[in-house]
């Protein structure tokens, strides 16, 4: 035995210890390979030999060459004999080796359990620390199972040492094995208030871990972590806590009022202490809540930014922990937590985030790119996109100049175009973007081309222009084409010049770019679209040309065409060819009519007729099936279905034949539903007509299959690229800042003429601070096509909007909010406002207690009509019949009566009344004038059928001007040429101390005035409505503060005035 | 002989964060345990050579090796005056150079980049009170107690203690009973040469 033992130690002493080994691979630089196998083998004989410190040595030596990325899986086994060594020495490093190598697939591992278990029960607490530690790196279901009760066990020892690991490895516990939590937690919990700070924290870990996983089971124990976090002076702690609030307080929203006070205590306590106030951001950003007080937010944001801006100068950057751009990395992530919430307070500090664009780091660049996306506005849009672009010709490298071409392009893009006043700026904007080389976003840039030249109708004259020279110019863009997709502009280019050929100055010159023979190496889809739109400018040439008596011009032009277009005939694309072929014989056609000098023109330009109007995606789930249309019925009888059951059982060769015949509507079940949309909504992108709901989803053009295989010609640049005669989009940036100027010196002349009407005692004060963000009006309109705006599609305009006010109507009728309750006299009267939008409280002295509820609504047919509908409810407990509603008719409005009745005879109402039903009634009036507001005074008679008395009721009906206004839409365009008009009176108010959200107050307006919001930016909103007689009312409504000023345009001042008074009192009320 | 930078000493300059930021935010000498939640750990040199790797996530190895490459050329090529975080997949890496050595954490998006760079100063500041005036060398020679003083330090990801010297002291006392195990052994050689 001692023989063994010393003939081991002598074998051991030749052996290479973990040293020796690092030594050695350090030394075989060249051959590392090789001496690291020759090395395998000296330890895979180690590890035979019986000798435990041999053995552990080898494995040792194993752990390290794992790390350097050598499998030794092999070795699991010895791994486990080295653990279950007696002596720490070995068990160490065997725990070390397993933690490393195992994993849970490794088979291996079930041979530990009893070894485990062993290792945690034994006396010595460093075995049970290492035992633990292992395990949690390579925890299995099984172990976590087996082993959960000594663990379990263990979060009592009596050494906080054990205690707290055995806590902290429970969660590395309860993911494997679930089941273990319910039977663990009480403990878990216990350990919350441990003596032993450790342990406790450990405790605050486990359970935070689990409630961010799954907060609601953890909710009861809010007050208990409100306790701790009132009373641990442990920042860690704490931030944990906060973490776990950040969770629950959704699910508990007085949770966060609840918080506010002892997190701001916090901050104030530890202002310094950075990680805390990031953890309660991030906590801010979950709980969403609005009573989140300005202090913090001012506080932290502070903190941030004097950091970030000062860059710490007292400090040479040597010896700085944190690096500044640390700290400018964390201030920017904060702003972007605050921009969410309080975008003015980021907005002041663009130039600060603009300057981080300069950053030679990557990560700051891109967190600045996301800010500002947040932070523009039509004032500073410019300025932030010219920058952008002088960053994309500085950029390196393209995936970060694609980053700040999409970012661009999404920053001018969202919401509609909102933030862009000046279009040709954004086309010139696009069109200096197609000078990037080698980008991939050529197809965003070229759906963006399209969307702005449909939708806005007055930039099309530029865009125009802008897209012929880009077509003359095409030898630019494609130059390299096969490593770019720039050329997808071309796409756009082509289709505008074509679409919108009416605005070439030069057709011929652009129809003979598009037939260029360059073009037959762009992608198919692109060809394509030339082809097809050379023919709709050949139509347009031909168009210009037929009124000139030189009919030699028109025929030069179809002989070009005819000329040209065999070249595309014999391109290799289908569609290509199939078009070209087809317009082809049109153009050879059109030249024989013209050699017989036979005027072709208005046939030829037939085919293209039709004016593009912008149509949403549902629009068609918004026009109403016209009345008497049954979709699902049959326009011709279908074959009858007895007769083909009939027929099948004689025909049994002809089985198939009625079933095809027969169309098959019964059988289209949810799949070949749901295969259709597909395939329309392929056909849909495929169709540059179709605009879709957002402009990301615009990505139409797919990236051409086989443009590897064109053959192109090289074309080395040496200048840069720069289309030639195309604006800069420079100097829209200044020639805004010139109309901006305008516009502020037309401000201040209207100003102060106001200000001298203010002295001949008229006229409203104005505010005379620093431009503001209302005051940019843009230079263009976007059709906004948004989901609920399908009208302008609609044929069915009219009937829709009829169908929409008989909605309202009802709706209103469902909402009597206004009752007002008052008791006068004997009896009890209810004064009733049915109708929502009249404001002074329409009377009903109502004896028997019947309830009335009036409605009055102007007739969009007849601008001298209005109808008031009347709801008649009984409250009283007797049947009430012969109801006769009379009204005094006055000069201006009269009650329309049946032929051959008098004109002071009352109308019957159609029904009776029992106790506590109610009913409608509708009462037509003529008014003549619908300027002035009148009451006209009525009375409704009736019969109680108990007491079979006559009673009366007497009432008012107040017709305000608002009831002769009708909910209208308008769209933008057609807003600005009516202001532009200049028909239209102004007049304004001012209203005080309203003290409601901008768009409770629009809403407010819309319900009871009956407009319709036109335009809303910030607290700026345009609005609309029309009077049964065609005035045009136009609002514009401005908020600051609780003050809320009403300007309004109307073409009948005295209308208007009344209009304005009644909003001004339906603000006076609330 | 040895082509690293071996003996250059671990600049702690963790003294003048605390002064550049007015305060501070761990109370020293109190226990305090860590609170966050790592994905993985590696230190790797200037060469891009791993000297340690502590992952607290199961993964293949082949994985393993392909995210090592992976974050190992992407740290290197950034510029000493770069910021400390980056976003890399769904992770953000926190990484922090000292001496020839970097020192590399991956947390999930919800974890803080702030508690990660304390998390590395203070391993650093172990491992120099360890070895006293840790260079790269003491790390590759004496890797497994690098990871000894880990695990005292860190249990599967999540800090369990923050005081260096109850982790000096755990450290210290399982290395007394390592001693105590081996001195038989030498005897034992003591005889087996004699």
């Amino acid at each position: 035995m001692a023989l063994k033992i010393v003939k081991g130690s002598i074998d051991r002493m030749f052996d290479k210890n973990l040293q020796d080994l690092v030594r050695g691979i350090r030394n075989h630089k060249e051959d590392e390979a090789k001496y690291i196998s020759t090395c395998i083998d000296e330890i895979k004989q180690e590890l035979k030999q019986d000798n435990i410190a041999v053995k552990a040595n080898a494995v040792c030596k194993l752990t390290y060459l794992q790390m350097l990325g050598y499998d030794v899986s092999w070795a699991a086994f010895n791994i486990v004999e080295v653990m279950s060594s007696s002596k720490f020495t070995y068990k160490r490093i065997g725990y070390l080796a397993a933690s490393q190598c195992f994993h849970e697939n490794t088979d291996v591992i079930m041979l530990t359990t009893n070894q485990i278990r062993k290792d945690l029960s034994s006396p010595n607490q460093y075995d049970t620390g290492v035992a633990l530690t292992g395990l949690s790196c390579f925890v299995t279901p099984d172990l976590a199972r087996d082993l959960a009760n000594d663990i379990m066990t263990l979060m009592s020892h009596t050494k906080p040492y054990i205690r707290k690991k055995a806590v902290l490895i429970m969660y590395k516990v309860f993911l494997k094995y679930p089941e273990s939590l319910r039977p663990a937690f009480p403990r878990l919990k216990e350990k919350l208030e441990d003596p032993d700070p450790g342990v406790q924290s450990a405790a605050v870990n486990v359970i935070c871990e689990l409630a961010r996983r799954n907060p609601k089971n953890y909710l009861s124990l809010a007050p208990l972590f409100f306790k701790l976090m009132t009373s641990s002076t442990n920042n860690w702690v704490l931030i944990k806590i906060i973490k776990l609030f950040g969770a629950l307080t959704p699910l508990e929203p007085r949770l966060g009022k609840k918080l506010i006070e002892p997190l701001t205590n916090l901050i104030h306590r530890s202002f310094s202490s950075r990680v805390l106030i990031f953890i309660c951001f991030g906590f801010f950003k979950l709980a969403h809540k609005k009573s989140f007080s300005d202090v913090i937010v001012s506080l932290c944001y502070i903190t941030v930014l004097i950091s970030l801006s000062s860059g710490m100068p007292n400090h040479s950057a040597s010896s700085v922990f944190l690096r500044i751009s640390v700290v400018k990395y964390l201030g920017l992530l904060a702003m972007s937590k605050i921009l969410k919430t309080h975008p003015k307070s980021v907005q002041s500090h663009k130039d600060l985030i603009l300057q981080c664009l300069d950053d030679k780091d990557e990560s700051i660049r891109l967190r600045a790119l996301d800010l500002l996306y947040g932070m523009v506005s039509k004032k500073n849009l410019m300025e932030i996109v010219k920058k952008l672009m002088i960053h994309v010709d500085k950029a390196e490298g393209t995936t970060y100049r694609d980053e700040l071409l999409t970012k661009i392009i999404d920053i001018c893009s969202q919401s509609n175009y909102q933030y862009i006043t000046n279009f040709e700026w954004y086309i010139s904007i696009l069109v200096e973007l197609t000078r990037l080389e080698g980008t991939r976003h050529g197809h965003l840039i070229a759906s963006q081309m399209l969307d702005v030249a449909i939708r806005v109708k007055a930039i099309r004259v530029f865009a125009v222009a802008q897209m012929a020279t880009l077509l003359d110019n095409a030898h630019l863009l494609t130059g390299n084409m096969q490593r770019n997709g720039i050329c997808e502009v071309l796409y756009a280019a082509a289709w505008i010049c074509g679409e919108f050929s009416e605005h070439l100055e030069n057709p011929v010159q652009t129809l003979e770019a598009m037939l260029r023979p360059k073009v037959a190496t762009l992608p198919g889809h692109i060809q394509a679209v030339y082809v097809q739109n050379a023919a709709k400018l050949f139509a347009t040439i031909l168009k210009n040309q037929e009124g000139n008596t030189d009919s030699t011009a028109a025929q030069e032009t179809s002989q070009m065409m005819i000329d040209r277009l065999p070249l595309f005939v014999q391109s290799a694309n289908l569609e290509v060819q199939e078009r070209a072929s087809c317009i082809l014989q049109l153009v050879k056609y059109i030249q024989k009519l013209q050699q017989k000098d036979v005027e072709v023109a208005e046939e030829v330009s037939a085919l293209f007729a039709g004016e593009l109007n912008p149509v949403a995606p549902k629009a068609q789930k918004k026009v109403p099936v016209p009345e008497g249309l049954d979709l699902d019925a049959w326009i011709n009888e279908p074959p009858s279905e007895s007769e083909s059951e009939d027929e099948q059982p004689k025909a049994i060769f002809t089985k198939e034949e009625p079933k095809h015949s027969r169309p098959r509507h019964t059988e289209v079940d949810e799949k070949e539903l749901a295969r259709r949309r597909e395939a329309r909504k392929q056909e849909q992108a495929n169709n540059p007509f179709y605009i879709k709901a957002s402009p990301s989803s615009q990505k139409v053009y797919q990236e051409a299959p086989g443009v590897e295989h064109i053959p192109v010609v090289q074309i080395d640049l040496s200048v840069p690229l720069k289309v030639p005669g195309l604006p800069m989009s420079d100097q829209y940036v200044k020639l805004e800042e010139e109309r901006r100027q305008k516009e502020r010196a037309e401000k201040k002349k209207k100003e102060k003429k106001k200000r001298k009407e203010k002295r001949s005692g008229r006229g409203k004060k104005h505010d005379s601070g620093p431009e503001s963000e209302e005051d940019i009006t843009p230079a263009h309109v976007v059709d906004i096509v948004t989901e609920e705006m399908p009208e302008k599609s609609s044929k069915h305009k009219k009937k829709k909007q009829k169908k929409e006010k008989e909605e309202k109507e009802k709706k209103k009728k469902k909402k009597h909010h206004h009752h007002h309750h008052h008791s006068d006299g004997g009896g009890e009267e209810s004064v009733q406002n049915g109708t929502v939008e009249e404001e002074e409280p329409l009377t009903f002295l109502v004896f028997p207690l019947p309830r009335k509820v009036c409605d009055i609504q102007g007739n969009l047919q007849d601008g001298s009509q209005v109808v008031v509908s009347v709801i008649f409810e009984n409250k009283s407990d007797s049947f009430l019949k012969s109801m006769e509603f009379n009204v005094l008719d006055s000069l201006n409005s009269k009650l329309q009566r049946p032929e051959g009745s008098g004109p002071h005879d009352g109308l019957t109402v159609p029904f009776q009344l029992p106790p506590g039903v109610s009913n409608e009634a509708r009462f037509v009036f003529t008014v003549q004038s619908i300027v002035m507001p009148q009451k006209l005074k009525g009375t409704l008679t009736f019969i109680v059928k108990d007491s079979s008395t006559h009673e009366k009721l007497d009432f008012k009906l107040h017709f305000t001007c608002t009831s002769y206004l009708i909910t209208t839409p308008c769209y933008s365009d057609a807003f600005a040429k009516l202001l532009e008009s200049g028909d239209l009176k102004s007049s304004s108010v001012r209203l005080e101390g309203v003290n409601m959200p901008f768009h409770h107050l629009l809403a407010r307006i819309c319900f009871h005035h009956h407009f319709s919001v036109v335009e809303r930016i910030d607290s700026c909103a345009s609005m609309y409505s029309r009077s049964i007689q065609g005035h045009h009312v136009c609002l514009l409504v401005k908020t600051s503060g609780q003050t809320v000023s009403i300007d309004a345009k109307c073409d009948e001042p005295t209308l208007l005035g009344n209009v304005l008074d009644e909003i001004k009192q339906t603000f006076s009320q609330c | 002989m040895f082509a690293l930078v071996a003996n250059q000493k671990v600049v702690i300059d963790w003294p003048c964060f605390w002064v550049v930021l007015g305060g501070s935010f761990l109370p020293r000498g109190v226990y305090t345990v860590l609170l966050f939640k790592m994905q993985f750990m590696l230190l790797f040199s200037r060469q891009g050579k791993l000297r340690l790797q502590k992952w607290y996530v199961p993964l293949s190895d082949k994985e393993k090796k392909k995210i090592t490459r992976e974050l190992v050329q992407t740290v290197l090529a950034r510029k000493p005056k770069m910021c400390s975080f980056l976003e890399w997949r769904d992770l953000k890496i926190v990484y922090k150079r000292y001496a020839s050595l970097y020192f590399c954490c991956a947390i999930e998006d919800q974890d803080n980049e702030l508690i990660t760079l304390e998390i590395i100063h203070r391993y650093v500041e172990l491992l120099d009170k360890y070895f006293g005036s840790v260079c790269e060398l003491d790390i590759i020679f004496n890797f497994e107690k690098a990871y000894f003083i880990l695990d005292e330090f860190l249990l599967g990801g999540e800090a369990q203690e923050t005081s260096k010297k109850n982790v000096l002291k755990a450290i210290e006392q399982a290395d007394l009973l390592q001693e105590e195990a081996e001195t038989p052994r030498s005897v034992l050689e003591e005889i087996g040469l004699t």
